[in-house]
This record gives structure tokens, C-alpha cells and sequence, in this order.
């Protein structure tokens, strides 16, 4: 027996007949959505791990030149950004409007202060000459095409990772408006459950970065 | 509504260990154990991974077809690394010219 007609409402859409349908079918949508992000930063994880192979020595020696300090501390603050994450989307989840709202704010304020830590990382980087290009030049190595490779690869997946930071942080600034405007409640908050998987997201891919770009082969030096 | 909500204890443990492996990970890149170093970074990650994945992302209360999506993603993702690794690795075993 099909479902009667409903009144449509944010939380059931016409096209479903419960809110648990509706929140499912955008989770799935979501994550689906998720799984082309994880092929996308597969490949650039694909092309590291196999030049790795081939160059070790080198690609531990332009790894040893991070700071991996300023690697930890950003991991930490990532982290913590996860976590306040996770406390708006619970706020949401219970209807809490002025929990949501500051907890997307400690979001978007962790989200700077990494992005902010990162660009004095890039910003070292310029001024050590370890950019790729005619002006790169690294210490100890004959081997400047393979260092030139490990930082190709350094700027093109810490640099993609930023931008997904970056449109992340739009996303939680766009989430925050429509908070203050009174969209959501505890029946209706999936657009923050889906802004939530997205962060964590982002989150997951620095998890593997961090350590492959700034620890791996650090003994050896 | 569609599935329990976690006490932020919960989150703060979780957030907690995370901290914690963070520092540990760090903290064994300095030490030599030849291939375990990888393991060991790689390892460290994959934990905080799943920490993030099954709470923070709530994995644990998701229903089944999303689940399976979720492994299907991982699938694919092995399939990339695992047949890329079999070509590159095995390239000169023939030992043809210019391999």
C-alpha cells in the first residue's frame, strides 16, 4: 500500500514517506559523494607512495626538512576542530540553536588558525627555496629533479587539502547563517549532519597526510 | 531522532585519544624500526581513522546499505594501490631491455 499524501515539510519531502528515509537517503547521497573524494586524494596518495618507492633516499631527506612540530600542532588543531564539529552537530540533534551556533564558530576559527599555520609553512618554503621551479635548491643531495618531485607532491596535496578546508569553512560560515535564521531543529538539522561528515572528512585525509609527508623516514636523518 | 545521540564524554574521550595518538605518532617517527616505521605511522593512522569514522562520523549507527558503500569506497581504494604497486613493482622481473 502506497503512503498517503503528506504535508511536505522540510524534514519529509513529498518523494519520501519518513524523516528516517529522507536523513538516510541524504546520508548515503553524502558519503557516495565522499567515495569520489576518496578516489580523487587516492590517486595523488597512488603517485607519493610509488616515487617514494623509486626515490627513498631522497624523499626521506626533503621529508626531514618539514617541521614536524608545526605538523603536529596543526594535526591537534584539527582535531580539536573535529571535535567541535561533532559537539554542533549533537547540538543540532537536540535542538540546542545557540550550541550549534557556537561550536560552528570554534569550527570555522580552528579551520583559520590551520589554514593560518599553513601558510607560514608555504611561506618557509618560498623563502628556503624548496619550491619547485628554476629557484629550488635543497641541501645534501645531488638529486634535485626526485627533491624537486617530493615537493610537487607536497604542495599539490597539502594545496588540495586547503582548498577543501577552505570551501569547508564557507560551508560552516553558510550552516551558520542558516542557524541564526532558524532553518534547523531536532527534526529537521540533516544540511549540518552532512557539513559534519564533510569536516570530518577533510580531517581524515590530513590524518594520512601528516604522517606520510612529515614522519616517515624523520630517523633516518 | 533517527538514531542515539552520544554524550559529549563519549566525543571527549574519543577526541582525547586522538590527541594522544597524535603525539605518540610523532613521538615514534624518531625511533629506527626499519620497515615498522611505516607500519607503525600508518598503523597510528589508520586507528585514529576508524575513531573519526565510527564516531565522529556516526558509522556506528549508520544503516547497512551505507555501510556497505562506505567498505565498497575502501574496496576501490585498494584495488587502485594494490594493482598500481603489482605493475610498478614487478616491472623488472622480466628483465627486459630499457625494463
Amino acid at each position: 500500500m502506497a503512503s498517503q499524501a503528506h504535508v511536505e515539510t522540510l524534514a519529509v519531502r513529498e518523494q519520501f514517506d519518513t524523516a528516517h528515509q529522507q536523513q538516510d537517503a541524504s546520508t548515503l547521497g553524502m558519503w557516495i559523494f565522499l567515495l569520489t573524494e576518496i578516489m580523487f586524494f587516492g590517486g595523488m596518495f597512488m603517485m607519493y607512495t610509488v616515487y617514494r618507492a623509486v626515490y627513498p633516499h631522497v624523499f626521506g631527506l626533503a621529508s626531514s626538512t618539514l617541521n614536524e612540530m608545526i605538523g603536529a600542532v596543526n594535526t591537534a588543531v584539527l582535531l580539536c576542530s573535529s571535535f567541535t564539529m561533532v559537539l554542533a552537530v549533537r547540538g543540532a540533534q537536540l535542538g540546542r540553536r545557540r550550541t550549534v551556533m557556537l561550536f560552528l564558530i570554534l569550527t570555522i576559527v580552528l579551520g583559520l588558525v590551520f589554514l593560518g599555520v599553513k601558510g607560514f609553512e608555504w611561506n618557509q618554503k618560498f623563502q628556503e627555496h624548496h619550491v619547485p621551479g628554476l629557484a629550488f635548491h635543497m641541501e645534501g643531495t645531488s638529486q634535485q629533479g626526485p627533491a624537486q618531485l617530493f615537493f610537487s607532491l607536497y604542495f599539490a596535496m597539502t594545496g588540495l587539502h586547503a582548498l577543501h578546508m577552505v570551501l569547508g569553512c564557507g560551508l560552516m560560515l553558510y550552516l551558520l547563517w542558516r542557524t541564526y535564521r532558524g532553518t534547523y531543529s531536532a527534526e529537521y538539522y540533516t544540511p549540518i549532519d552532512m557539513g559534519g561528515l564533510y569536516w570530518h572528512f577533510v580531517d581524515v585525509i590530513w590524518i594520512f597526510l601528516f604522517p606520510l609527508l612529515y614522519l616517515i623516514d624523520r630517523h633516518l636523518k | 531522532m533517527t538514531h542515539p545521540i552520544d554524550s559529549v564524554k563519549t566525543y571527549a574521550w574519543v577526541w582525547a585519544v586522538l590527541l594522544i595518538l597524535t603525539a605518540l605518532t610523532t613521538a615514534v617517527a624518531h625511533i629506527d624500526l626499519g620497515v615498522f616505521s611505516v607500519v607503525a605511522a600508518l598503523g597510528i593512522a589508520t586507528v585514529k581513522m576508524l575513531l573519526v569514522a565510527l564516531f565522529f562520523m556516526h558509522i556506528r549507527y549508520s544503516d547497512k546499505l551505507t555501510k556497505l558503500v562506505v567498505l565498497g569506497g575502501l574496496l576501490w581504494l585498494g584495488l587502485l594501490i594494490v594493482l598500481t604497486l603489482a605493475d610498478v613493482f614487478t616491472r623488472g622481473w622480466l628483465g627486459f631491455p630499457g625494463k
